[in-house]
C-alpha cells in the first residue's frame, strides 16, 4: 500500500530542461525562394550581384561612384593666404574598407616587422644575392647594398651581439680547445657578408704549428645549416644550368668559361670552399681594370683565347676539381677525402646527399658454371629408323651410340607398356596372388564371360562388368543367406585349407579385445576344419541372445573376409590413416550402465560407484561472465568432448551405444529411454550367467526407432529361429532362457506392422498385454525394486484398468531407465488432455478462486480414490514379498549404518529410522494421509 | 557473573505461523525470498509473478507477461532485476521497478522448470523439461544462449548456481554438478527422479530430494552419502527442499501438507509443521534468519521462531 506503484512517479528527479514537445501538426517550413535569397554586407546593406565579369558586388551608391548626395569632384583652391596643402595620396586613400578587409586587394594582416624577423633564414637569399653580385657589371656593386643592409639587423642578432656574439661564430658557451683559425679572409671578395665557417680541412693543415694556451676558450664553430631547397625543373640532380650573365661576365676574366667547372668553382667558393681561392691570384681581376704596374703577369691582357686552355685529350687531365663535369658542390667530397672514408666511391656526391656510413652489402655475382673442356656447343640429332627397314647391324650401332629406335609397335612409350613389362623394367618382384581378375572367378563364370565376349578389345571391359555383376550377386546371396547354416558351411569351406601363416590381418573387432580374441579362435578353428568352430569359440558366460548375435557377426565377418577374398586382399596394403569421411561425433564419455548404480544406490554405497566424472568444457563467454579463468584455454570445443565414430558400420551400431539424444517434447519418453548404453553387454559380464539381456524384453518397441535397429532386431529373430532349429547348440542355456525366444518369436511374427506402430506411439495399453506375459519372469526383479515404485506407478493408474488385476503390474520391465518408469502414464494424459513429464506439479485446488487449466475440480477426491485403489492392489501384489522385503530392508539399513561415520547416536537414530521405516511402509501399505499425518505429528515430541 | 556467553543462541526452528497470505494468483508454484530476505516472489499458475513484502504482508508489484503458468523465479543480486520461467517455454528478465519485460528468452523446447541468476546476475540459467540447461547472457543482446548443457537424459527439474558451479537435478535420477573452474562434470546417480537440489551454505555438500521420498546429503567432492532423511512423503510431485540458514537442519515439503525438519548431522526428524490440507509445493528459507516461506495451494505462509512475535505485531499495525 505504501509502496504501491501509483505514487512512485512523483519521486523521480529530472535534470535539465526538457525539449519542447514536437508538435506533429506544425506545417513544414517552406523553402526560401530564389528572390528572397539576398546578400548583405556586414552593415546590413543589400548587395546586388552583377555577375563575375561585371564587377561583382555593387559598389558605391547604387552602382555609382558617388554617394547619396551624388558625386562631387574635388576642387583645388589655393591662395596666397591659404596655401593649399600638398596632398600626397596613398593607394589606401582610394580604397574602401572592403578592399582592406580580409578578402580585399590590400588585406591588412599582422606580421612581424623586419626588425624582429630572423636573419638566419635569409642566407640563401644572401647567397643568391652574392651570386648576382658576382655577375654584376661591376663585380663589387652589391657591396654597398650589403653595407646598407647591414644597418638593419634583426632583434635576435642584436641580442646576440649584446651577449658577446660575433658574426661568424657559433652560438653557445665558449669551448676549451685548440684555437680554430677563423681569421678573416684577406682575399675575400665579399665584404660584410658573413661567411660560412671554415671547414676542418683548413685547420688540419695548421694544427701542428699552433699551440693551445690554457685558460683560453674559444667560441664554438658556427654551423651551416643544410638548406633544403626543393628541386625544381626537370634537370638531373645537381645540375645548375648555365647562367648567361655569369657566362658572359665571370668567364671573361679568365678568357674562357667552362660551363661546369667555372660555375661550380664559383659556387663552391661561395659556399665556403676556399682551396681554389688560394690558388687563384689575389686582388681584383677584371678586364676593366687592366694590368697594374705591380702585376707580373701581363700576358692575357687582350683576352686571347688560346688553345692551351682547352683539353686536348679525353679524360686524362680533369679540369679543375677532377670531377669530370659533376656540378655538385664540392664541400662534402672534400671533407670526405680528408677523412679518407669514401674509398669506394670516387665520384662526386650530390648536393644534399651524404655518403652512407654503412656501405651496402655488395651484390653477389654468380658466375655461370664452367663448361667442361670437351663440350661441343653443337647438337647432333641421331637418325630414327623403323625397325623393319633397318638392318640389325644398323640397329645395333644405333643402340650402342645411344640413339633412339622404335623397336616394337607396342613398346614405343611407357604408357603403352603393360604392368608386367614395367615391373620387369623396374626390376620389381611379382605380386603374390592371382595375376588377373579371372583367377578370382569360378570356371562357370569364365565360361559365361567367354560366351559373352564378342570382340578381342571388348574382352577386358566385359570381364570387369561380369565380375562386378557376379560379385554383386554373391554379395546379395551372402546378405540374404548369411544367417543360415549354408553360410556357416561356406565359411568353413572357405577357410578350411588356408595355411596358418597366411592368417588374415583383418581384425573386425579390434576395439573389443575379448571379442577379437574369440573371433580369432573361431578363425583358427575354421582353419582346422572343425565344424563346431562357431559354438566352441563362444563365451559360455554370455547371455543367449548375445551369443546369438555374436555368432551372426562372426559368420558375417568370416564371409566378408574369407580367404578367397584375402587372396585379393593381399594385393592391397592397409591405409596408414583412417579416413573419417563418414563418421559422426559421439560424446566420448557416457554415463555408463545404471544397473550397477541402482544396486549401489540400494546398498547406499554412494561415492565412486554412483559417480561419473567427465571432462566438460564451459564456453569462454560463460567463464567470463562467471569471472572464472577458462579451464581449457586452448580448446575450442564446448561441452563434453566428442569423438568420431563410424556412421554406417554395422559393427558400430552393434557395439557402440546408440547416441542418446534427448527427445523433444512431443515424443514419448518411453522411446527415448530405450537408448540404453549397451557397452556393458558387449563387455560380456561374466557375473550373471542367467541374466536376461534387456534387448530380449521389449524388442517390439525398439523396432520403431530407426531402420538399422529394426533391421538388427529382425536379424536377431532370424538368428534365434535358426538357432532354435539347429541342433548344434553346444552350450546349454538356462531353463529360464530357453523359454524366452519362443515367446518373443510368437509375438514378433504374429505382429503386423500396424501393431508395431501402435507399440511405439500408443504404448500404454498394448504394452500391458504383452508385458503381462512376462510378469512371471519378472517376479525376481520385481523383488529388487524399490518399494516406492509400484506406488508411484499405481497412483497414476487409471481406474478403468484397475479392474484387471494383472495390469497393476509394471508396464515396462524394470531394466528400463529411470525416466520411463516415472514418466506419466498416458492415461493421465488423456484425462488431463496435456502431456507431462517428470514429477508433476501439485494440483492447485480448493479456495474457490479461478484456477488454471490444468486443474480438475475433483482432483482431491479423485486422488483419495486412487489411493484406496492402490492400496487394494498393493495388498494383492505385495503380500508375497512383504515379509522378506521388510527383512531385507532392515538388514540393509543396519549394514549401511555401520558404514556411516557421521551418525553418532546409533541407538536413537536407528530407532527413529525404524519408526521412519514403519511410517514409510505404513504410507505405502495404505495409510490414509490423515492417519499418516497423525502419526508423524506424534513423532516429533519423542525425538526432542 | 564473569562467565562468557556459554553458546550462541540456540537454533530455533521457524515453527510459528507469522502470516498467511492468499496470493490470489491460482496455485502458487514457487515462492522465493530475494537476496536479502526482505521481499519474496510468488509464481502463480495464472501467468503472473508477484512481489511481496512478506513481513508486512503487502503486495508490491505484479509482473504479467508470461503466456502460461509461472514455474520459478529468482531475483538478481542487486535487486534490480527478476527472472522467471514458465510453461510457455520462455524465460523472462524483468525490471523490478517498472515491471517491464527487459528480455524474453526463447529457445527451450518445453516448459521451463527452474531458473536462476548466477552470482553477479550476468547469466541466467534455466532448466527445462527438454533436458537442457541454457545459459543466457544478460549483458548482451544475444538471442541465443551462451551454452546449452544437454547432458541430462530427461527433464531438468531443479537448478542451483554457486560462484563457479552449476548444480542440476534431473528426472533421469542424476544430480549433475558442472564445475566451471575445473572444467569438469560430476554426475551422481540417485536412481530416483530428482525433484530438487541445493547446495549447503558452506558449499561442501549437495542436498537432493527425489521421488522415493528421500532426501540425500551428498559430499560434493566425492559423491559419498553423508546423510539420508526420510519420513516425509514425496512420490508424485515436484517438491522442494532446502537447508536452514546455518546449515543445521534440512527442510523439505511433503505431500501430506506438512513441512519436515531433520537434524542435519543426526538425520533424525526434529520437527514437522502442518501447513495445510494441500500439498506443500514450494518453500524458501530466509538467507540469514530463521524464517521460512511455504507455498501451499493458493497461499503462502511465513513461519518464524517463537520469539519473533513482538516486532511482527508492530509491523503488522500499519499494514
Amino acid at each position: 500500500m505504501a509502496a504501491s506503484d501509483s505514487g512512485s512517479e512523483d519521486d523521480f528527479v529530472t535534470y535539465g530542461t526538457p525539449l519542447e514537445p514536437l508538435e506533429e501538426d506544425e506545417p513544414l517550413k517552406k523553402p526560401i525562394r530564389l528572390q528572397d535569397q539576398t546578400v548583405k554586407d556586414e552593415k546590413g546593406r543589400f548587395q546586388r550581384f552583377h555577375g563575375a565579369f561585371t564587377g561583382g558586388f555593387s559598389a558605391g551608391y547604387f552602382n555609382t561612384a558617388g554617394s547619396k548626395e551624388g558625386w562631387a569632384p574635388s576642387t583645388f583652391v589655393s591662395s596666397r593666404h591659404q596655401k593649399a596643402e600638398k596632398q600626397i595620396f596613398k593607394p589606401e586613400d582610394f580604397m574602401d574598407e572592403e578592399d582592406l578587409g580580409e578578402h580585399g586587394i590590400a588585406p591588412k594582416e599582422i606580421m612581424t616587422t623586419d626588425d624582429f624577423s630572423s636573419k638566419a633564414k635569409d642566407r640563401i637569399e644572401e647567397k643568391a644575392r652574392a651570386l648576382a653580385a658576382l655577375s654584376a657589371p661591376i663585380p663589387g656593386v652589391t657591396i654597398l647594398e650589403d653595407l646598407v643592409a647591414a644597418a638593419k639587423i634583426s632583434v635576435g642578432v642584436q641580442l646576440l651581439r649584446k651577449m658577446g656574439w660575433k658574426e661568424g661564430q657559433g652560438v653557445g658557451p665558449r669551448v676549451k680547445r685548440k684555437p680554430q683559425k677563423q681569421k678573416p679572409d684577406t682575399d675575400m671578395k665579399f665584404y660584410g657578408c658573413p661567411l660560412p665557417p671554415e671547414s676542418s680541412d683548413k685547420s688540419e693543415n695548421e694544427d701542428d704549428d699552433d699551440y693551445a694556451p690554457e685558460n683560453v676558450t674559444f667560441a664554438p664553430k658556427d654551423i651551416m645549416p643544410i638548406d633544403f631547397t626543393p628541386k625544381e625543373g626537370l634537370h638531373g640532380l645537381g645540375y645548375r644550368g648555365l647562367d648567361p650573365k655569369q657566362a658572359l661576365s665571370g668567364g671573361l676574366g679568365r678568357g674562357h668559361f667552362n660551363v661546369f667547372s667555372v660555375g661550380s668553382e664559383r659556387a663552391s667558393s661561395l659556399l665556403g670552399d676556399d682551396k681554389h681561392r688560394r690558388n687563384r691570384k689575389g686582388g681584383v681581376l677584371g678586364q676593366a681594370f687592366g694590368v697594374g704596374a705591380l702585376e707580373e703577369e701581363d700576358d692575357d691582357i687582350y683576352n686571347t683565347d688560346s688553345l692551351s686552355r682547352y683539353d686536348t685529350t679525353l679524360g686524362e687531365e680533369e679540369p679543375g676539381d677532377g670531377m669530370y663535369g659533376w656540378t655538385a658542390p664540392q664541400e662534402y667530397t672534400k671533407k670526405k677525402k680528408g677523412s679518407n672514408k669514401d674509398v669506394s666511391y670516387i665520384g662526386k656526391i650530390l648536393e644534399g646527399f651524404t655518403l652512407a656510413s654503412i656501405p651496402a652489402a655488395p651484390k653477389k655475382v654468380y658466375h655461370p658454371p664452367e663448361l667442361p673442356r670437351d663440350y661441343r656447343p653443337v647438337h647432333y640429332f641421331r637418325p630414327v629408323l623403323e625397325a623393319g627397314s633397318a638392318s640389325s647391324q644398323v640397329v645395333q650401332v644405333l643402340l650402342a651410340s645411344g640413339g633412339q629406335m622404335n623397336q616394337d609397335a607396342q613398346c614405343t612409350g611407357r604408357h603403352q607398356m603393360n604392368a608386367v613389362q614395367r615391373r620387369e623394367l623396374l626390376g620389381e618382384t611379382a605380386l603374390q596372388g592371382p595375376s588377373s581378375v579371372f583367377d578370382l572367378l569360378s570356371s562357370k563364370d569364365k565360361e559365361r564371360i567367354k560366351e559373352l565376349k564378342q570382340a578381342a578389345e571388348e574382352k577386358q571391359a566385359a570381364a570387369a562388368a561380369a565380375a562386378a555383376a557376379a560379385g554383386r550377386v554373391s554379395a546379395q546371396q551372402g546378405l540374404s543367406s548369411r544367417f543360415q547354416t549354408p553360410a556357416v558351411d561356406e565359411a568353413l569351406s572357405a577357410w578350411q585349407n588356408i595355411s596358418m601363416e597366411s592368417a588374415s590381418t583383418f581384425k573386425p573387432f579390434e576395439k573389443n579385445p575379448e571379442k577379437q580374441g574369440r573371433y580369432d579362435e573361431y578363425i583358427t578353428q575354421l582353419k582346422q576344419g572343425r565344424k563346431d568352430a562357431l559354438e566352441s569359440s563362444m563365451d559360455q558366460h554370455m547371455t543367449e541372445w548375445e551369443r546369438g548375435r555374436e555368432r551372426d557377426e562372426f559368420i558375417r565377418a568370416a564371409m566378408l573376409y574369407k580367404p578367397n577374398n584375402s587372396t585379393l586382399a593381399c594385393r592391397f596394403t592397409r591405409g596408414k590413416h583412417e579416413e573419417d569421411a563418414d563418421k559422426v561425433d559421439v560424446p566420448r564419455d557416457q554415463e555408463n550402465d545404471t544397473d550397477d548404480k541402482t544396486a549401489a544406490v540400494k546398498m547406499k554405497m554412494f561415492g565412486k560407484l554412483t559417480r561419473d566424472s567427465f571432462e566438460w568444457h564451459p564456453d569462454k563467454l560463460l567463464c567470463k561472465r562467471f569471472n572464472i579463468p577458462d579451464p581449457y584455454p586452448g580448446s575450442s570445443s564446448v561441452g563434453m568432448p566428442k569423438v568420431k565414430r563410424d556412421k554406417y558400420s554395422v559393427f558400430n551400431f552393434l557395439t557402440v551405444p546408440e547416441s542418446t539424444m534427448p527427445t523433444a517434447q512431443g515424443v514419448k519418453p518411453e522411446l527415448s529411454v530405450q537408448s540404453k548404453p549397451s557397452t556393458s553387454e558387449n563387455a560380456s559380464k561374466p557375473s550373471e550367467p542367467g541374466r536376461r539381456s534387456r534387448w530380449d524384453v521389449s524388442a517390439q518397441e525398439k523396432e520403431g526407432k530407426d531402420p538399422i535397429s529394426q533391421f538388427l532386431s529382425l536379424a536377431r529373430n532370424e538368428a534365434a529361429a535358426e538357432k532354435q532349429g539347429s541342433p548344434s547348440t553346444s552350450n546349454e542355456p538356462e531353463p529360464g532362457q530357453k523359454e524366452e525366444p519362443p515367446i518373443e518369436e510368437k509375438e514378433e511374427e504374429s505382429r503386423p506392422p500396424m501393431d508395431l506402430f501402435k507399440a511405439i506411439f500408443a504404448c500404454s495399453s498394448d504394452d500391458k498385454t504383452s508385458s503381462s506375459e512376462e510378469d512371471s519372469e519378472e517376479e525376481e526383479e520385481e523383488q529388487k525394486k524399490p518399494e516406492e515404485d509400484p506406488g508411484l506407478r499405481q497412483t497414476t493408474e487409471p481406474p478403468v484398468q484397475e479392474t484387471l488385476p494383472d495390469t497393476i503390474q509394471v508396464t515396462q520391465p524394470r531394466t528400463e531407465d529411470a525416466p520411463s518408469t516415472h514418466s506419466l502414464n498416458p492415461s493421465q494424459d488423456q484425462r488431463h488432455n496435456e502431456e507431462e513429464f517428470g514429477p508433476r506439479l501439485p494440483p492447485s485446488i480448493s479456495t474457490g478462486q479461478e484456477r488454471s487449466l490444468s486443474v480438475t475440480p475433483g482432483s482431491a477426491v479423485h486422488e483419495k480414490h486412487k489411493k484406496k485403489c492402490k492400496e487394494k492392489h498393493k495388498a494383492k501384489k505385495e503380500h508375497k514379498h512383504k515379509k522378506e522385503k521388510k527383512q531385507k530392508k532392515k538388514h540393509k539399513k543396519h549394514k549401511h549404518k555401520g558404514k556411516h561415520k557421521k551418525k553418532k547416536a546409533e541407538e536413537s537414530s536407528s530407532s527413529t529410522d525404524d519408526s521412519d521405516d514403519s511410517d514409510m511402509e505404513a504410507s505405502l501399505h495404505g495409510l490414509s494421509p490423515g492417519e499418516l499425518l497423525k502419526r508423524l505429528k506424534s513423532l516429533p515430541p519423542t525425538k526432542k | 557473573m564473569a562467565f562468557p556467553e556459554p553458546q550462541p543462541r540456540k537454533q530455533e526452528l521457524p515453527r510459528k505461523l507469522l502470516r498467511s497470505l492468499d496470493c490470489k494468483q491460482g496455485a502458487v508454484r514457487a515462492v522465493r525470498f530475494n537476496v536479502d530476505g526482505n521481499y519474496c516472489l510468488t509464481c502463480g499458475s495464472d501467468k503472473s509473478l508477484k512481489l511481496w513484502s512478506p513481513m508486512r504482508g503487502t503486495l508490491l508489484k505484479t509482473y504479467s507477461g508470461h503466456g502460461y503458468e509461472v514455474l520459478d523465479a529468482d531475483g538478481s543480486c542487486d535487486n534490480s532485476h527478476l527472472t522467471s520461467c514458465g510453461s510457455d517455454k520462455t524465460v523472462i528478465l524483468w525490471d523490478v521497478a517498472t515491471g517491464q519485460v527487459i528480455r524474453k528468452l526463447r529457445g527451450h523446447a518445453g516448459k521451463v522448470n527452474c531458473v536462476r541468476f548466477n552470482e553477479e546476475a550476468t547469466v541466467i540459467l534455466s532448466g527445462s523439461i527438454d533436458t537442457s540447461v541454457r545459459c543466457w547472457d544478460t549483458r548482451s543482446r544475444q538471442r541465443d544462449p551462451i551454452q546449452i548443457l544437454d547432458e541430462a537424459k530427461d527433464g531438468v527439474s531443479s537448478l542451483r548456481v554457486s560462484e563457479h558451479e552449476i548444480l542440476t537435478g534431473s528426472v533421469d535420477g542424476r544430480v549433475r554438478r558442472y564445475d566451471l573452474r575445473m572444467g569438469q562434470l560430476h554426475s551422481d546417480f540417485v536412481d530416483s527422479p530428482v525433484t530438487c537440489v541445493c547446495f549447503s551454505k558452506d558449499g561442501q555438500c549437495t542436498l537432493s530430494s527425489s521421488l522415493d521420498s528421500t532426501l540425500r546429503l551428498l559430499d560434493k567432492d566425492t559423491g559419498e552419502l553423508l546423510g539420508e532423511y526420510k519420513g516425509h512423503k514425496n512420490s508424485r510431485y515436484k517438491l522442494e527442499c532446502c537447508l536452514t540458514e546455518r546449515d543445521t537442519h534440512v527442510v523439505s515439503c511433503s505431500e501430506d501438507g506438512s513441512v519436515y525438519y531433520w537434524d542435519l548431522v543426526q538425520g533424525s526428524l526434529s520437527l514437522s509443521v502442518s501447513v495445510g490440507k494441500g500439498v506443500v509445493q514450494s518453500l524458501s528459507f530466509h538467507p540469514t534468519e530463521p524464517r521460512l516461506l511455504t507455498a501451499s495451494e493458493g497461499s503462502i505462509q511465513l513461519w518464524g521462531e517463537e520469539s519473533l512475535v513482538m516486532e511482527e505485531e508492530e509491523g503488522e499495525g500499519p499494514a
